[in-house]
Protein backbone atom coordinates (compact mmCIF):
# COMPACT_ATOMS: atom_id res chain seq x y z
CA UNK A 1 0.00 0.00 0.00
CA UNK A 2 1.28 3.42 -1.00
CA UNK A 3 0.23 6.17 1.42
CA UNK A 4 0.81 9.80 0.63
CA UNK A 5 -0.47 13.34 0.34
CA UNK A 6 -1.85 15.33 -2.53
CA UNK A 7 -2.24 19.08 -2.74
CA UNK A 8 -4.52 21.25 -4.81
CA UNK A 9 -2.25 24.26 -4.35
CA UNK A 10 -5.03 26.72 -3.55
CA UNK A 11 -4.20 30.15 -2.18
CA UNK A 12 -7.02 30.59 0.32
CA UNK A 13 -7.30 33.15 3.12
CA UNK A 14 -7.02 31.71 6.62
CA UNK A 15 -10.60 32.28 7.83
CA UNK A 16 -9.48 32.61 11.44
CA UNK A 17 -7.36 35.70 10.82
CA UNK A 18 -8.08 36.76 7.24
CA UNK A 19 -4.45 36.37 6.20
CA UNK A 20 -3.80 35.22 2.63
CA UNK A 21 -0.40 33.68 1.85
CA UNK A 22 1.52 35.09 -1.10
CA UNK A 23 2.06 32.84 -4.09
CA UNK A 24 5.69 32.55 -3.08
CA UNK A 25 4.70 31.43 0.43
CA UNK A 26 2.22 28.92 -0.91
CA UNK A 27 4.67 27.41 -3.38
CA UNK A 28 7.33 27.08 -0.66
CA UNK A 29 4.69 25.59 1.64
CA UNK A 30 3.88 22.91 -0.94
CA UNK A 31 7.57 22.00 -1.09
CA UNK A 32 7.81 21.95 2.71
CA UNK A 33 4.85 19.56 2.81
CA UNK A 34 6.54 17.29 0.27
CA UNK A 35 9.75 17.24 2.31
CA UNK A 36 7.76 16.53 5.47
CA UNK A 37 6.04 13.66 3.66
CA UNK A 38 9.40 12.05 3.01
CA UNK A 39 10.56 12.76 6.57
CA UNK A 40 7.60 10.98 8.21
CA UNK A 41 7.89 8.02 5.86
CA UNK A 42 5.05 8.62 3.42
CA UNK A 43 5.38 7.08 -0.05
CA UNK A 44 3.83 9.65 -2.40
CA UNK A 45 3.60 13.39 -2.92
CA UNK A 46 1.23 14.52 -5.68
CA UNK A 47 0.59 18.04 -6.87
CA UNK A 48 -2.41 19.42 -8.70
CA UNK A 49 -2.18 21.32 -11.96
CA UNK A 50 -4.20 24.48 -12.43
CA UNK A 51 -4.13 27.43 -14.77
CA UNK A 52 -6.33 29.89 -12.92
CA UNK A 53 -6.25 31.74 -9.60
CA UNK A 54 -6.49 31.04 -6.69
CA UNK A 55 -4.23 28.10 -7.54
CA UNK A 56 -0.45 28.24 -7.94
CA UNK A 57 0.76 24.91 -9.37
CA UNK A 58 0.68 25.51 -13.13
CA UNK A 59 4.01 23.80 -13.73
CA UNK A 60 4.06 20.44 -11.95
CA UNK A 61 7.32 19.05 -13.33
CA UNK A 62 9.19 22.19 -12.24
CA UNK A 63 7.97 21.68 -8.70
CA UNK A 64 8.40 17.91 -8.74
CA UNK A 65 11.90 18.22 -10.20
CA UNK A 66 12.85 20.52 -7.34
CA UNK A 67 11.33 18.13 -4.80
CA UNK A 68 13.10 15.21 -6.48
CA UNK A 69 16.45 16.93 -5.93
CA UNK A 70 15.74 17.33 -2.23
CA UNK A 71 14.34 13.86 -1.52
CA UNK A 72 15.59 10.33 -1.93
CA UNK A 73 12.71 7.97 -1.58
CA UNK A 74 9.47 9.87 -2.19
CA UNK A 75 7.42 8.94 -5.26
CA UNK A 76 6.40 12.08 -7.16
CA UNK A 77 3.01 12.19 -8.79
CA UNK A 78 0.22 14.47 -9.96
CA UNK A 79 -3.36 15.08 -8.92
CA UNK A 80 -4.10 15.57 -11.70
CA UNK A 81 -2.27 16.11 -14.98
CA UNK A 82 -4.61 17.77 -17.46
CA UNK A 83 -4.69 15.27 -20.31
CA UNK A 84 -7.29 17.41 -22.10
CA UNK A 85 -5.61 20.80 -22.42
CA UNK A 86 -1.91 19.87 -22.28
CA UNK A 87 -0.16 18.80 -25.44
CA UNK A 88 0.49 15.06 -25.01
CA UNK A 89 3.87 15.57 -26.68
CA UNK A 90 4.90 17.96 -23.90
CA UNK A 91 3.57 15.60 -21.21
CA UNK A 92 5.60 12.75 -22.72
CA UNK A 93 8.77 14.84 -22.71
CA UNK A 94 8.35 16.61 -19.37
CA UNK A 95 7.63 13.46 -17.39
CA UNK A 96 10.30 11.39 -19.13
CA UNK A 97 12.77 14.12 -18.16
CA UNK A 98 11.46 14.00 -14.59
CA UNK A 99 11.90 10.22 -14.60
CA UNK A 100 15.58 10.59 -15.45
CA UNK A 101 16.19 13.34 -12.89
CA UNK A 102 14.36 11.53 -10.09
CA UNK A 103 15.71 8.06 -10.78
CA UNK A 104 12.31 6.72 -11.79
CA UNK A 105 10.37 8.08 -8.82
CA UNK A 106 7.51 9.32 -11.03
CA UNK A 107 4.00 8.39 -11.94
CA UNK A 108 1.07 10.45 -13.17
CA UNK A 109 -2.62 10.75 -12.57
CA UNK A 110 -4.62 11.89 -15.59
CA UNK A 111 -7.62 14.16 -15.12
CA UNK A 112 -9.75 16.28 -17.40
CA UNK A 113 -10.09 19.47 -15.39
CA UNK A 114 -13.50 20.98 -14.70
CA UNK A 115 -12.80 24.70 -15.08
CA UNK A 116 -14.67 25.70 -18.22
CA UNK A 117 -12.52 28.67 -19.39
CA UNK A 118 -9.24 26.72 -19.10
CA UNK A 119 -10.23 24.72 -22.18
CA UNK A 120 -10.63 27.71 -24.53
CA UNK A 121 -7.55 29.37 -23.02
CA UNK A 122 -5.64 26.34 -24.27
CA UNK A 123 -7.49 26.17 -27.56
CA UNK A 124 -9.94 23.43 -26.61
CA UNK A 125 -13.62 22.98 -25.73
CA UNK A 126 -14.84 21.45 -22.46
CA UNK A 127 -17.55 19.59 -24.35
CA UNK A 128 -14.77 17.56 -25.97
CA UNK A 129 -13.39 16.62 -22.54
CA UNK A 130 -13.81 12.85 -22.85
CA UNK A 131 -12.72 12.74 -26.50
CA UNK A 132 -9.61 14.80 -25.65
CA UNK A 133 -8.75 12.51 -22.74
CA UNK A 134 -9.10 9.44 -24.95
CA UNK A 135 -7.19 10.71 -27.97
CA UNK A 136 -4.43 12.57 -26.14
CA UNK A 137 -3.71 9.64 -23.87
CA UNK A 138 -3.63 7.18 -26.78
CA UNK A 139 -0.96 9.41 -28.37
CA UNK A 140 0.94 9.82 -25.09
CA UNK A 141 1.21 6.04 -24.72
CA UNK A 142 2.64 5.69 -28.21
CA UNK A 143 5.15 8.51 -27.66
CA UNK A 144 6.52 6.68 -24.63
CA UNK A 145 6.48 3.24 -26.20
CA UNK A 146 7.50 3.82 -29.85
CA UNK A 147 10.77 5.51 -30.75
CA UNK A 148 9.40 7.03 -33.95
CA UNK A 149 5.75 8.02 -34.17
CA UNK A 150 3.61 8.87 -37.18
CA UNK A 151 0.26 10.10 -35.97
CA UNK A 152 -2.85 11.98 -36.96
CA UNK A 153 -5.88 12.81 -34.83
CA UNK A 154 -8.73 15.24 -34.30
CA UNK A 155 -7.18 17.65 -31.86
CA UNK A 156 -3.50 18.10 -32.56
CA UNK A 157 -1.16 18.83 -35.44
CA UNK A 158 -0.18 15.54 -37.11
CA UNK A 159 3.23 14.04 -36.39
CA UNK A 160 5.52 12.53 -39.01
CA UNK A 161 8.69 10.79 -37.89
CA UNK A 162 8.56 12.30 -34.40
CA UNK A 163 10.68 11.04 -31.51
CA UNK A 164 9.84 12.31 -28.02
CA UNK A 165 13.00 12.93 -26.03
CA UNK A 166 14.35 11.89 -23.69
CA UNK A 167 13.14 8.34 -24.08
CA UNK A 168 11.58 6.98 -20.86
CA UNK A 169 14.13 5.91 -18.24
CA UNK A 170 15.25 2.31 -18.90
CA UNK A 171 12.68 2.22 -21.71
CA UNK A 172 9.93 1.98 -19.08
CA UNK A 173 7.10 4.56 -19.28
CA UNK A 174 5.81 5.97 -15.99
CA UNK A 175 2.81 4.19 -14.49
CA UNK A 176 -0.44 6.07 -15.10
CA UNK A 177 -3.58 6.45 -13.04
CA UNK A 178 -6.81 7.89 -14.42
CA UNK A 179 -8.97 9.96 -12.11
CA UNK A 180 -12.63 10.73 -12.44
CA UNK A 181 -15.39 11.51 -10.00
CA UNK A 182 -18.34 10.42 -12.12
CA UNK A 183 -17.47 9.63 -15.75
CA UNK A 184 -17.79 5.92 -16.54
CA UNK A 185 -15.78 6.47 -19.74
CA UNK A 186 -12.67 7.21 -17.69
CA UNK A 187 -13.09 4.08 -15.55
CA UNK A 188 -13.43 2.22 -18.86
CA UNK A 189 -10.27 3.86 -20.21
CA UNK A 190 -8.24 2.90 -17.14
CA UNK A 191 -9.57 -0.66 -17.34
CA UNK A 192 -8.86 -0.99 -21.07
CA UNK A 193 -5.17 -0.21 -20.62
CA UNK A 194 -4.77 -1.96 -17.28
CA UNK A 195 -3.79 1.38 -15.77
CA UNK A 196 -4.70 2.51 -12.28
CA UNK A 197 -8.02 4.16 -11.41
CA UNK A 198 -8.19 6.86 -8.76
CA UNK A 199 -11.40 8.09 -7.17
CA UNK A 200 -11.13 11.28 -5.19
CA UNK A 201 -13.80 10.28 -2.73
CA UNK A 202 -13.35 13.47 -0.71
CA UNK A 203 -16.28 15.02 -2.50
CA UNK A 204 -18.63 12.12 -3.08
CA UNK A 205 -20.59 9.68 -1.00
CA UNK A 206 -19.42 6.14 -0.44
CA UNK A 207 -22.22 4.52 -2.42
CA UNK A 208 -21.22 6.34 -5.56
CA UNK A 209 -17.51 5.66 -5.07
CA UNK A 210 -18.24 1.96 -4.71
CA UNK A 211 -20.17 1.86 -8.00
CA UNK A 212 -17.45 3.69 -9.93
CA UNK A 213 -14.66 1.50 -8.56
CA UNK A 214 -16.65 -1.68 -9.17
CA UNK A 215 -17.23 -0.65 -12.78
CA UNK A 216 -13.47 -0.19 -13.24
CA UNK A 217 -12.71 -3.53 -11.56
CA UNK A 218 -15.23 -5.44 -13.72
CA UNK A 219 -13.89 -3.92 -16.93
CA UNK A 220 -10.23 -4.46 -15.87
CA UNK A 221 -11.04 -8.16 -15.66
CA UNK A 222 -13.03 -8.00 -18.92
CA UNK A 223 -9.97 -6.69 -20.76
CA UNK A 224 -7.86 -9.54 -19.48
CA UNK A 225 -5.57 -7.76 -17.05
CA UNK A 226 -6.42 -10.10 -14.19
CA UNK A 227 -9.18 -10.73 -11.68
CA UNK A 228 -11.25 -7.70 -10.66
CA UNK A 229 -9.85 -7.72 -7.15
CA UNK A 230 -6.31 -7.26 -8.50
CA UNK A 231 -7.12 -4.03 -10.36
CA UNK A 232 -5.08 -1.01 -9.26
CA UNK A 233 -7.23 1.39 -7.25
CA UNK A 234 -6.40 4.65 -5.50
CA UNK A 235 -8.60 6.70 -3.19
CA UNK A 236 -8.58 10.16 -1.72
CA UNK A 237 -9.01 11.10 1.89
CA UNK A 238 -8.97 14.14 4.09
CA UNK A 239 -8.40 14.53 7.81
CA UNK A 240 -7.83 17.01 10.56
CA UNK A 241 -6.86 15.54 13.90
CA UNK A 242 -5.99 16.41 17.42
CA UNK A 243 -5.43 13.99 20.29
CA UNK A 244 -8.85 15.00 21.57
CA UNK A 245 -11.50 14.80 18.85
CA UNK A 246 -13.48 17.76 20.22
CA UNK A 247 -10.37 19.95 19.85
CA UNK A 248 -10.05 18.84 16.23
CA UNK A 249 -13.67 19.74 15.45
CA UNK A 250 -13.44 23.10 17.18
CA UNK A 251 -10.18 24.05 15.43
CA UNK A 252 -11.11 22.80 11.96
CA UNK A 253 -14.71 24.05 11.80
CA UNK A 254 -13.94 27.59 10.54
CA UNK A 255 -11.73 26.10 7.82
CA UNK A 256 -14.44 23.62 6.85
CA UNK A 257 -17.24 26.19 6.91
CA UNK A 258 -15.33 28.52 4.58
CA UNK A 259 -13.57 25.95 2.41
CA UNK A 260 -13.65 26.14 -1.37
CA UNK A 261 -15.91 23.51 -2.97
CA UNK A 262 -18.03 22.46 0.01
CA UNK A 263 -17.89 25.45 2.36
CA UNK A 264 -21.18 27.17 3.26
CA UNK A 265 -22.98 23.95 2.31
CA UNK A 266 -23.46 20.84 4.42
CA UNK A 267 -22.41 20.83 8.06
CA UNK A 268 -19.02 19.42 9.03
CA UNK A 269 -20.85 16.58 10.79
CA UNK A 270 -23.01 15.70 7.76
CA UNK A 271 -20.11 15.91 5.34
CA UNK A 272 -17.96 13.70 7.59
CA UNK A 273 -20.69 11.07 7.62
CA UNK A 274 -21.12 11.17 3.83
CA UNK A 275 -17.57 11.50 2.51
CA UNK A 276 -13.97 10.58 3.22
CA UNK A 277 -13.47 13.56 5.55
CA UNK A 278 -12.47 12.73 9.13
CA UNK A 279 -12.18 15.40 11.77
CA UNK A 280 -11.29 13.86 15.09
CA UNK A 281 -8.74 11.80 16.95
CA UNK A 282 -5.95 9.74 15.34
CA UNK A 283 -7.95 6.60 16.14
CA UNK A 284 -10.95 8.00 14.24
CA UNK A 285 -8.72 8.70 11.25
CA UNK A 286 -7.42 5.12 11.40
CA UNK A 287 -10.93 3.66 11.64
CA UNK A 288 -12.35 5.76 8.82
CA UNK A 289 -9.41 5.11 6.51
CA UNK A 290 -9.54 1.38 7.06
CA UNK A 291 -13.27 1.45 6.26
CA UNK A 292 -12.44 2.53 2.67
CA UNK A 293 -11.42 -1.10 1.96
CA UNK A 294 -14.99 -2.17 2.65
CA UNK A 295 -16.23 0.41 0.17
CA UNK A 296 -13.75 -0.10 -2.68
CA UNK A 297 -12.11 -3.46 -2.00
CA UNK A 298 -8.39 -3.92 -1.36
CA UNK A 299 -6.62 -1.01 -2.95
CA UNK A 300 -3.12 0.20 -3.65
CA UNK A 301 -2.86 3.92 -3.02
CA UNK A 302 -4.28 6.19 -0.34
CA UNK A 303 -3.68 9.92 -0.81
CA UNK A 304 -4.73 12.50 1.76
CA UNK A 305 -5.50 16.17 1.25
CA UNK A 306 -4.01 17.97 4.24
CA UNK A 307 -3.29 21.54 3.20
CA UNK A 308 -6.31 23.26 1.71
CA UNK A 309 -8.89 25.81 2.88
CA UNK A 310 -6.31 28.23 4.25
CA UNK A 311 -4.77 25.98 6.91
CA UNK A 312 -1.42 27.53 7.88
CA UNK A 313 1.73 25.59 6.97
CA UNK A 314 2.67 25.20 10.63
CA UNK A 315 -0.61 23.43 11.33
CA UNK A 316 -0.25 21.22 8.26
CA UNK A 317 3.23 20.13 9.32
CA UNK A 318 1.95 19.39 12.84
CA UNK A 319 -0.80 17.29 11.26
CA UNK A 320 1.74 15.31 9.28
CA UNK A 321 3.96 14.78 12.35
CA UNK A 322 0.96 13.47 14.27
CA UNK A 323 0.01 11.30 11.29
CA UNK A 324 3.52 9.87 11.11
CA UNK A 325 3.59 9.08 14.81
CA UNK A 326 0.13 7.74 15.49
CA UNK A 327 -1.63 6.82 12.25
CA UNK A 328 0.86 5.72 9.62
CA UNK A 329 2.42 2.81 11.57
CA UNK A 330 -1.04 1.44 12.40
CA UNK A 331 -2.29 1.78 8.82
CA UNK A 332 0.82 0.01 7.50
CA UNK A 333 0.38 -2.84 9.96
CA UNK A 334 -3.35 -3.19 9.30
CA UNK A 335 -3.12 -3.02 5.50
CA UNK A 336 -0.36 -5.64 5.58
CA UNK A 337 -2.49 -7.92 7.72
CA UNK A 338 -5.77 -7.34 5.84
CA UNK A 339 -4.64 -7.44 2.21
CA UNK A 340 -4.73 -10.92 0.63
CA UNK A 341 -1.45 -12.16 -0.85
CA UNK A 342 -2.73 -12.22 -4.44
CA UNK A 343 -3.57 -8.50 -4.45
CA UNK A 344 -0.59 -6.73 -6.06
CA UNK A 345 1.07 -3.51 -4.99
CA UNK A 346 0.82 -0.53 -7.31
CA UNK A 347 3.43 -0.76 -10.09
CA UNK A 348 6.60 1.32 -9.63
CA UNK A 349 9.52 1.99 -11.92
CA UNK A 350 11.42 -0.84 -10.25
CA UNK A 351 8.62 -3.37 -10.67
CA UNK A 352 7.83 -2.27 -14.25
CA UNK A 353 11.51 -2.46 -15.20
CA UNK A 354 11.81 -5.95 -13.71
CA UNK A 355 8.68 -7.04 -15.58
CA UNK A 356 10.04 -5.61 -18.84
CA UNK A 357 13.36 -7.38 -18.36
CA UNK A 358 11.61 -10.65 -17.57
CA UNK A 359 9.61 -10.32 -20.78
CA UNK A 360 12.54 -9.28 -22.97
CA UNK A 361 14.42 -12.57 -23.67
CA UNK A 362 11.31 -14.02 -25.35
CA UNK A 363 11.09 -11.06 -27.70
CA UNK A 364 14.79 -11.35 -28.61
CA UNK A 365 14.57 -15.07 -29.33
CA UNK A 366 11.77 -14.58 -31.86
CA UNK B 1 -54.04 -4.65 -12.70
CA UNK B 2 -51.48 -2.28 -14.19
CA UNK B 3 -49.73 0.00 -11.72
CA UNK B 4 -48.23 3.40 -12.47
CA UNK B 5 -46.10 5.62 -10.24
CA UNK B 6 -46.81 9.28 -9.64
CA UNK B 7 -44.30 11.65 -8.04
CA UNK B 8 -45.77 14.78 -6.52
CA UNK B 9 -43.46 17.72 -5.87
CA UNK B 10 -44.76 20.50 -3.66
CA UNK B 11 -42.64 23.58 -3.05
CA UNK B 12 -44.86 25.42 -0.57
CA UNK B 13 -42.96 27.08 2.22
CA UNK B 14 -45.70 27.65 4.81
CA UNK B 15 -47.20 24.97 6.99
CA UNK B 16 -50.01 24.32 6.27
CA UNK B 17 -49.52 25.19 2.65
CA UNK B 18 -52.09 26.06 -0.01
CA UNK B 19 -49.54 24.78 -2.57
CA UNK B 20 -49.64 21.39 -0.88
CA UNK B 21 -53.43 21.60 -0.75
CA UNK B 22 -53.51 22.13 -4.54
CA UNK B 23 -50.97 19.34 -5.04
CA UNK B 24 -53.15 16.98 -3.02
CA UNK B 25 -56.27 17.91 -4.99
CA UNK B 26 -54.45 17.35 -8.29
CA UNK B 27 -53.13 14.02 -7.03
CA UNK B 28 -56.52 12.77 -5.87
CA UNK B 29 -58.09 13.72 -9.19
CA UNK B 30 -55.30 12.05 -11.18
CA UNK B 31 -55.47 8.88 -9.12
CA UNK B 32 -59.25 8.78 -9.60
CA UNK B 33 -58.88 9.34 -13.35
CA UNK B 34 -56.32 6.54 -13.64
CA UNK B 35 -58.43 4.15 -11.53
CA UNK B 36 -61.37 4.83 -13.82
CA UNK B 37 -59.09 3.65 -16.66
CA UNK B 38 -58.37 0.46 -14.72
CA UNK B 39 -54.93 1.52 -13.54
CA UNK B 40 -53.70 1.37 -9.98
CA UNK B 41 -51.43 4.17 -8.73
CA UNK B 42 -48.55 4.44 -6.29
CA UNK B 43 -48.06 7.99 -5.10
CA UNK B 44 -44.86 9.45 -3.65
CA UNK B 45 -45.25 12.98 -2.32
CA UNK B 46 -42.12 15.09 -1.91
CA UNK B 47 -42.60 18.08 0.37
CA UNK B 48 -39.56 20.10 -0.62
CA UNK B 49 -39.62 22.26 2.52
CA UNK B 50 -38.59 19.19 4.50
CA UNK B 51 -35.49 18.87 2.28
CA UNK B 52 -34.75 22.56 1.89
CA UNK B 53 -31.16 22.43 3.15
CA UNK B 54 -30.38 19.20 1.31
CA UNK B 55 -31.77 20.65 -1.93
CA UNK B 56 -29.31 23.53 -1.76
CA UNK B 57 -26.45 21.31 -0.55
CA UNK B 58 -26.93 19.05 -3.58
CA UNK B 59 -26.30 21.99 -5.87
CA UNK B 60 -23.26 23.08 -3.82
CA UNK B 61 -21.62 19.65 -3.44
CA UNK B 62 -22.79 18.06 -6.69
CA UNK B 63 -24.46 15.03 -5.15
CA UNK B 64 -27.71 14.49 -3.23
CA UNK B 65 -27.42 13.76 0.48
CA UNK B 66 -28.94 10.39 1.51
CA UNK B 67 -31.99 12.18 2.93
CA UNK B 68 -32.76 13.67 -0.47
CA UNK B 69 -32.10 10.49 -2.44
CA UNK B 70 -35.64 9.04 -2.05
CA UNK B 71 -37.11 12.26 -3.46
CA UNK B 72 -34.74 12.18 -6.42
CA UNK B 73 -35.43 8.50 -7.00
CA UNK B 74 -39.20 9.11 -6.80
CA UNK B 75 -39.04 11.66 -9.61
CA UNK B 76 -36.55 9.63 -11.65
CA UNK B 77 -38.65 6.47 -11.45
CA UNK B 78 -42.09 8.06 -11.84
CA UNK B 79 -44.41 7.44 -14.79
CA UNK B 80 -45.90 10.89 -14.23
CA UNK B 81 -45.06 14.01 -12.24
CA UNK B 82 -47.24 16.60 -10.56
CA UNK B 83 -45.18 19.70 -9.81
CA UNK B 84 -46.68 22.55 -7.81
CA UNK B 85 -45.01 25.77 -6.72
CA UNK B 86 -46.02 29.01 -5.14
CA UNK B 87 -45.43 31.99 -7.43
CA UNK B 88 -42.80 34.31 -5.96
CA UNK B 89 -41.75 37.50 -7.74
CA UNK B 90 -43.51 36.46 -10.91
CA UNK B 91 -42.06 32.93 -11.14
CA UNK B 92 -41.57 29.57 -9.40
CA UNK B 93 -39.88 29.93 -6.02
CA UNK B 94 -36.19 29.25 -5.51
CA UNK B 95 -36.76 26.01 -3.63
CA UNK B 96 -38.71 24.55 -6.56
CA UNK B 97 -36.10 25.58 -9.14
CA UNK B 98 -33.15 24.49 -7.01
CA UNK B 99 -34.58 20.98 -6.63
CA UNK B 100 -34.87 20.58 -10.41
CA UNK B 101 -31.42 22.15 -10.88
CA UNK B 102 -29.94 19.36 -8.74
CA UNK B 103 -31.35 16.48 -10.83
CA UNK B 104 -29.13 14.68 -13.32
CA UNK B 105 -29.55 15.63 -16.97
CA UNK B 106 -32.29 13.77 -18.77
CA UNK B 107 -34.23 12.28 -15.86
CA UNK B 108 -37.41 14.16 -16.83
CA UNK B 109 -37.13 13.57 -20.57
CA UNK B 110 -40.47 12.45 -21.95
CA UNK B 111 -42.12 12.36 -18.54
CA UNK B 112 -45.81 13.35 -18.47
CA UNK B 113 -46.05 16.32 -16.13
CA UNK B 114 -48.86 18.37 -14.69
CA UNK B 115 -47.88 21.83 -13.47
CA UNK B 116 -49.73 23.83 -10.86
CA UNK B 117 -49.18 27.00 -8.88
CA UNK B 118 -50.64 29.08 -6.13
CA UNK B 119 -50.36 32.80 -5.50
CA UNK B 120 -51.68 35.73 -3.56
CA UNK B 121 -53.67 37.07 -6.50
CA UNK B 122 -55.11 35.74 -9.74
CA UNK B 123 -53.01 38.27 -11.65
CA UNK B 124 -50.00 35.93 -11.33
CA UNK B 125 -51.68 32.98 -13.02
CA UNK B 126 -49.80 33.32 -16.31
CA UNK B 127 -46.50 32.72 -14.48
CA UNK B 128 -47.40 29.06 -15.08
CA UNK B 129 -47.26 29.63 -18.84
CA UNK B 130 -44.35 32.08 -18.93
CA UNK B 131 -42.06 30.60 -16.28
CA UNK B 132 -43.02 27.10 -15.14
CA UNK B 133 -43.93 25.59 -18.53
CA UNK B 134 -40.68 26.74 -20.22
CA UNK B 135 -38.66 25.20 -17.36
CA UNK B 136 -40.22 21.82 -18.05
CA UNK B 137 -39.93 22.33 -21.79
CA UNK B 138 -36.18 22.76 -21.22
CA UNK B 139 -36.13 19.57 -19.15
CA UNK B 140 -37.97 17.85 -22.05
CA UNK B 141 -40.97 16.87 -19.94
CA UNK B 142 -44.28 16.40 -21.72
CA UNK B 143 -46.40 19.01 -19.94
CA UNK B 144 -50.17 18.59 -20.18
CA UNK B 145 -52.08 21.47 -21.84
CA UNK B 146 -54.00 22.47 -18.73
CA UNK B 147 -51.94 24.06 -15.99
CA UNK B 148 -53.82 24.77 -12.78
CA UNK B 149 -53.50 28.02 -10.89
CA UNK B 150 -55.23 28.56 -7.56
CA UNK B 151 -55.70 32.14 -6.36
CA UNK B 152 -57.19 32.81 -2.91
CA UNK B 153 -60.71 33.26 -4.34
CA UNK B 154 -60.54 29.88 -6.09
CA UNK B 155 -60.79 28.14 -2.74
CA UNK B 156 -64.29 29.66 -2.56
CA UNK B 157 -66.38 30.19 -5.67
CA UNK B 158 -63.63 31.50 -7.93
CA UNK B 159 -63.67 34.66 -9.98
CA UNK B 160 -66.15 35.72 -12.58
CA UNK B 161 -65.47 34.23 -15.99
CA UNK B 162 -63.10 31.62 -14.54
CA UNK B 163 -63.91 27.93 -14.55
CA UNK B 164 -64.23 26.65 -10.99
CA UNK B 165 -61.04 25.16 -9.55
CA UNK B 166 -62.47 21.64 -9.29
CA UNK B 167 -63.32 21.63 -12.99
CA UNK B 168 -59.86 22.80 -13.98
CA UNK B 169 -58.30 20.20 -11.68
CA UNK B 170 -60.45 17.46 -13.22
CA UNK B 171 -59.50 18.51 -16.76
CA UNK B 172 -55.79 18.63 -16.01
CA UNK B 173 -55.90 15.33 -14.13
CA UNK B 174 -57.67 13.70 -17.07
CA UNK B 175 -54.99 14.94 -19.44
CA UNK B 176 -52.21 13.62 -17.21
CA UNK B 177 -54.01 10.31 -16.69
CA UNK B 178 -54.31 9.81 -20.46
CA UNK B 179 -50.56 10.19 -20.93
CA UNK B 180 -49.59 8.14 -17.90
CA UNK B 181 -52.02 5.36 -18.83
CA UNK B 182 -50.62 5.23 -22.34
CA UNK B 183 -47.15 4.11 -21.33
CA UNK B 184 -44.87 3.43 -18.41
CA UNK B 185 -41.76 5.58 -18.04
CA UNK B 186 -38.76 4.20 -19.88
CA UNK B 187 -36.16 2.79 -17.50
CA UNK B 188 -33.41 5.29 -16.78
CA UNK B 189 -30.07 3.85 -17.84
CA UNK B 190 -27.53 3.28 -15.06
CA UNK B 191 -24.27 4.73 -16.39
CA UNK B 192 -22.23 2.55 -14.04
CA UNK B 193 -23.83 -0.74 -15.03
CA UNK B 194 -22.63 -2.97 -17.85
CA UNK B 195 -22.60 -2.70 -20.74
CA UNK B 196 -20.69 0.55 -20.78
CA UNK B 197 -19.61 2.10 -24.07
CA UNK B 198 -16.67 -0.14 -24.98
CA UNK B 199 -13.34 1.60 -25.18
CA UNK B 200 -12.80 0.68 -28.83
CA UNK B 201 -15.84 2.83 -29.59
CA UNK B 202 -14.45 5.72 -27.54
CA UNK B 203 -11.17 5.41 -29.40
CA UNK B 204 -13.02 5.61 -32.70
CA UNK B 205 -10.67 3.20 -34.45
CA UNK B 206 -7.52 5.05 -33.44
Amino acid sequence: MQIGVFTVGDVTPDPTNGRTPTEAERIKAMVAIALKAEEIGLDVFATGEHHNPPFVPSSPTTMLGYVAARTERLLLSTATTLITTNDPVKIAEDYAMLQHLSGGRVDLMMGRGNTGPVYPWFGQDIRDGIALAVENYALLRRLWREDVVDWEGRFRTPLQGFTATPRPLDGVPPFVWHASIRSPEIAEQAAYYGDGFFHNNIFWDAGHVRRMVQLYRRRFEHYGHGPADTAIVGLGGQFFMRKNSQDAVREFRPYFDNAPVYGHGPSLEDFSTLTALTVGSPQQVIDKTLSFREMAGDYQRQLFLVDHAGLPLKTVLEQLDLFGEEVLPVLRREYAALTPAHVPDAPTHTSLKAAAEAAEPEEVSV
Amino acid sequence: MTTRKLAVISAGVRVPSSTRLLADRLTEATVAALRSRGIDVEVEVVELREHAHEVLDAVLTGFPAPGLRPAVDAVTGADGVIAVTPIFSGSYNGLFKTFFDGLDDGVLTGKPTLIGATGGTGRHSLALEHAVRPLFAYLRSVVVPTAVYAAPEDWAGGGEGVAPLDQRIARAAGELADLVAARAAPAVADPFADPVVPFSELLGGR
